[in-house]
């Protein structure tokens, strides 16, 4: 008896002293997205900072897919409790940007933190789509991937196809994807998840073409959309003739019909790169990705991609200690081999030049060309206005409208372009609308 | 009320007498409360912020009027989207309201089983609505769904991704199977309190089974058939986003958005909280105004 109160003695005084020791640390809450393999990455990141030294304590917590992240976060800050760090996708970025005052720009953030930051080390393709025109970095990115073409090498053995040839040009995936239809794939010879990132918003970058004036919105919120210029048209017509008899098939606005690659029932299907993890465990067949296919006639293309992902921005309003506790673990993220081990273990690119150079001198990229591919798209060529990235409000709902209307085209209710310019008129609303609520 | 054949017992006296004015408050109070701070409270935040221009922040918010409903108005969407709900609700309400009687009249007979068979029927209830959504969707998935294969090779083209009819199948489908059970349980109790007297009686006079459900059951089921027809309403209305927000997005190109989607879809991924409000307000008024129309029309006609 008197030995178990000595006990719960000793169990009080541990825990008080526990209480005293976290109390001492500031802690600093991150937000995310991420499911499964990802969500360890984080967990472990969080980890390793933790353990890396002892003032601060970065607690992250999953708060839903993308959007209910968004969600979650901006309800949270308008009842006055924001978290620290909030992990957000691409096409939240002008939305984000847009709050001032909600939000702390990472530049200001490291510069006031007095924090070393060289915006420079970073990968520019990626850090551009999160930067002013005039450099300054606004979030830290975090994941991020670009479109790639994925395609099944058995698959294109048994139709007669090099598999170690993928087509490089669109009439040469039309092509493909004809045999390999004929050849035991009746109802998908290619498809792609996210139908409008990678129809029309990689297809614009890849061919050096505007999706909207101002440099596709980042030099004005008065930006008007042009994505249907001719060869968005031409795009979109082969796109429905090819629906027509499954040549092409389409699989859903978001990425649910990534399921139709590994499933072997898709040969070719352009998504992603990150959906490299789920391809290497869930393909029972050999697998190969290339960079995504171009119109031959287009002068200059391809030209270079855009990315997809997301980046963790600073939310306002909290105190100098706390935002010291957010730069040091944005050093802690940017270092080189933290960088190179991510981009191993989780499949996202690298955000750093050194993190890039050393992954390729290691010699990862001859066993892993996939992990590549996406980072040979992005650097094929010096962004230009029009491959720069996007800077589009209200981009989730857009996506959406965009993605309507190609449905509507796909399915023969409309022609391909009616539907582009209907999609082009009815964003254009949106973002007066968006423009109307922020430029006040 | 009319009564003519003196089948209903007498009537009951229907007021109870107070003394005083503080208890029937006191005992109304506890109602009062949850209604003003349940549906009272946020009904006026919404119709507060449907004068509002704001982004989604809240950092700057303006006060422009009526904007809000000009804009929605001007919206051939809109529109749309009312014939859609119109089509939406009439399909579920219809549906599972018919199976549910149907269940129910089937159920209420002395059948081996019927306490697993009762059971059963009430599981899909107890099944949230975007959990019923993906339910239908692995059945339904173009290539990978159960029910989609065997229509396939049926010859039939399944392809709710981009046939508007299919993916509006599929919706009032989900939403009707998740409606029944709640349907079942009240038309099943409803039944159970009909006097098997009555219908022995109609049974002795002759009267063979269809024409004693539709002149004495289906009378006497009438006060439960309209509360339900009110509660599916409701329903339909408002807790289908769910459903349909798992299953289709609202597409393909808005075939399936409905008056509450589209309130979910442009507040909430939206950041449109003006519009979305002032949406929110609009059906609050429709659904008033079905609702008193069936209590001033329809009513009559149920039988007490």
């Amino acid at each position: 008896m008197r030995n178990s109160i000595g006990l719960g003695c000793l169990a009080i005084a541990a825990l008080v002293v526990a209480a005293g020791d976290a109390s001492a640390q500031t802690e600093i809450q991150w937000w995310h997205a991420m499911t499964g393999a990802n969500n360890d990455v984080i967990v472990n990141l969080a980890n390793d900072f933790n353990a890396s030294q002892k003032d601060y304590k970065v607690v992250p917590s999953y708060k839903g897919g993308y959007p209910d992240t968004m969600n979650a976060g901006i309800a949270a800050f308008r009842a006055g409790n924001a978290p620290h760090i909030m992990q957000v996708f691409e096409v939240g970025t002008a939305t984000m940007m847009s709050a001032t005052g909600a939000v702390k720009p990472v530049h200001v953030l490291m510069k006031e933190a007095g924090e070393a930051f060289d915006p420079k080390i970073y990968l520019p393709t990626i850090t551009g789509y999160y930067s002013t025109t005039k450099g300054e970095m606004l979030s830290m990115p975090f994941n991020s991937s670009s479109t790639v073409m994925w395609y099944n090498k058995d698959s294109f053995k048994k139709a007669g196809l090099d598999p170690d040839k993928p087509p490089k040009t669109w009439p040469e995936v039309f092509d493909a994807a004809k045999k390999l239809k004929a050849a035991g794939h009746p109802n998908c010879g290619f498809g792609n998840a996210w139908v409008t990132w990678v129809n029309l918003e990689q297809l614009s970058a890849w061919h050096n073409l505007p999706l909207s004036t101002k440099s596709n919105g980042m030099d004005g919120w008065d930006t008007v959309l042009t994505f249907n210029s001719p060869l968005h048209v031409k795009h979109l017509e082969n796109l429905v003739e090819l629906q027509k008899d499954k040549t092409y098939d389409y699989s859903g606005r978001t990425n649910t019909g990534e399921g139709r690659f590994t499933s072997g029932e898709c040969p070719i299907f352009l998504t992603s790169s990150a959906f490299f993890g789920n391809v290497r465990a869930n393909a029972k067949f050999a697998f190969g990705n290339a960079p995504m296919p171009y119109y031959p006639d287009v002068a200059g293309a391809p030209q270079n991609s855009i990315i997809g992902g997301a980046s963790l921005w600073v939310m306002g309003g909290k105190s100098a200690q706390e935002y010291k506790g957010v730069a040091k673990f944005f050093t802690f993220l940017s270092d080189t081999d933290r960088q190179v081990e991510l981009h191993k273990k989780s499949g996202y690119l690298p955000i750093t030049k050194a993190a890039y150079e050393k992954t390729k001198a290691s010699g990862y990229y001859e066993e892993f060309p996939y992990l590549e591919t996406p980072l040979l798209e992005l650097t094929n060529k010096e962004p230009t206005e029009n491959s720069r990235g996007l800077r589009l409000g209200n981009m989730v709902q857009l996506r959406d409208v965009w993605a309507e209307e190609i449905e509507a085209a796909l399915s023969g209710k409309k022609t391909a372009k009616q539907a582009l310019d209907d999609a082009v008129s009815r964003g254009n609303q949106m973002l007066r609308q968006f423009e109307r609520t922020v430029s006040r | 009320m009319s009564d003519p054949e003196g089948l209903t017992p007498l009537h009951m006296e229907k007021r109870a007498i107070f003394g005083g004015r503080a208890l029937p408050y006191l005992l109304l109070g506890p109602q009062l409360a949850v209604t003003l701070v349940f549906f009272y409270w946020p009904a006026s935040q919404a119709l507060w912020q449907s004068f509002l221009l704001q982004d989604a922040f809240g950092l700057r918010t303006d006060f422009i009027w009526l904007e809000n409903y000009r804009d929605l108005f001007a919206q051939g969407d809109y529109y749309r989207a009312m014939a859609t709900t119109a089509i939406f609700s009439i399909a579920v309400g219809a549906l599972s309201l018919s199976i549910a009687l149907m269940l129910a009249v089937q159920a209420d007979k002395a059948i081996k089983g019927a306490g697993v068979y009762k059971t059963l029927l009430i599981w899909p209830y107890a099944v949230a609505p975007a959990v019923a959504g993906v339910l239908w969707l692995f059945m339904f998935q173009p290539s990978l769904g159960l029910v989609a294969r065997g229509l396939r090779s049926l010859g039939v083209d399944w392809n709710p991704l981009l046939n508007g009819g299919h993916a509006m199948t599929l919706v009032i489908l989900a939403s009707t199977w998740k409606q029944i059970s709640y349907n079942f349980l009240f038309f099943l109790a409803g039944l159970q309190s009909i006097p098997k007297s009555v219908i022995e009686a109609a049974a002795i006079d002759g009267a063979r089974p269809t024409r004693r459900f539709w002149t004495i059951t289906f009378p006497l089921l009438s006060p439960t058939a309209f509360f339900l027809l009110v509660v599916n309403i409701v329903y339909v209305f408002f807790d289908t986003f769910g459903i349909i927000d798992a299953m289709t997005g609202g597409g393909p190109s808005k075939a399936t958005e409905t008056l509450v989607y589209k309130v979910f879809f442009d507040g909430r991924l939206g950041g449109d909280l003006g519009s979305s409000a002032a949406q929110s307000v609009v059906l609050m008024v429709i659904v008033v105004a079905l609702t008193a129309i069936q209590f001033r029309y329809i009513e009559r006609k149920v039988t007490y």
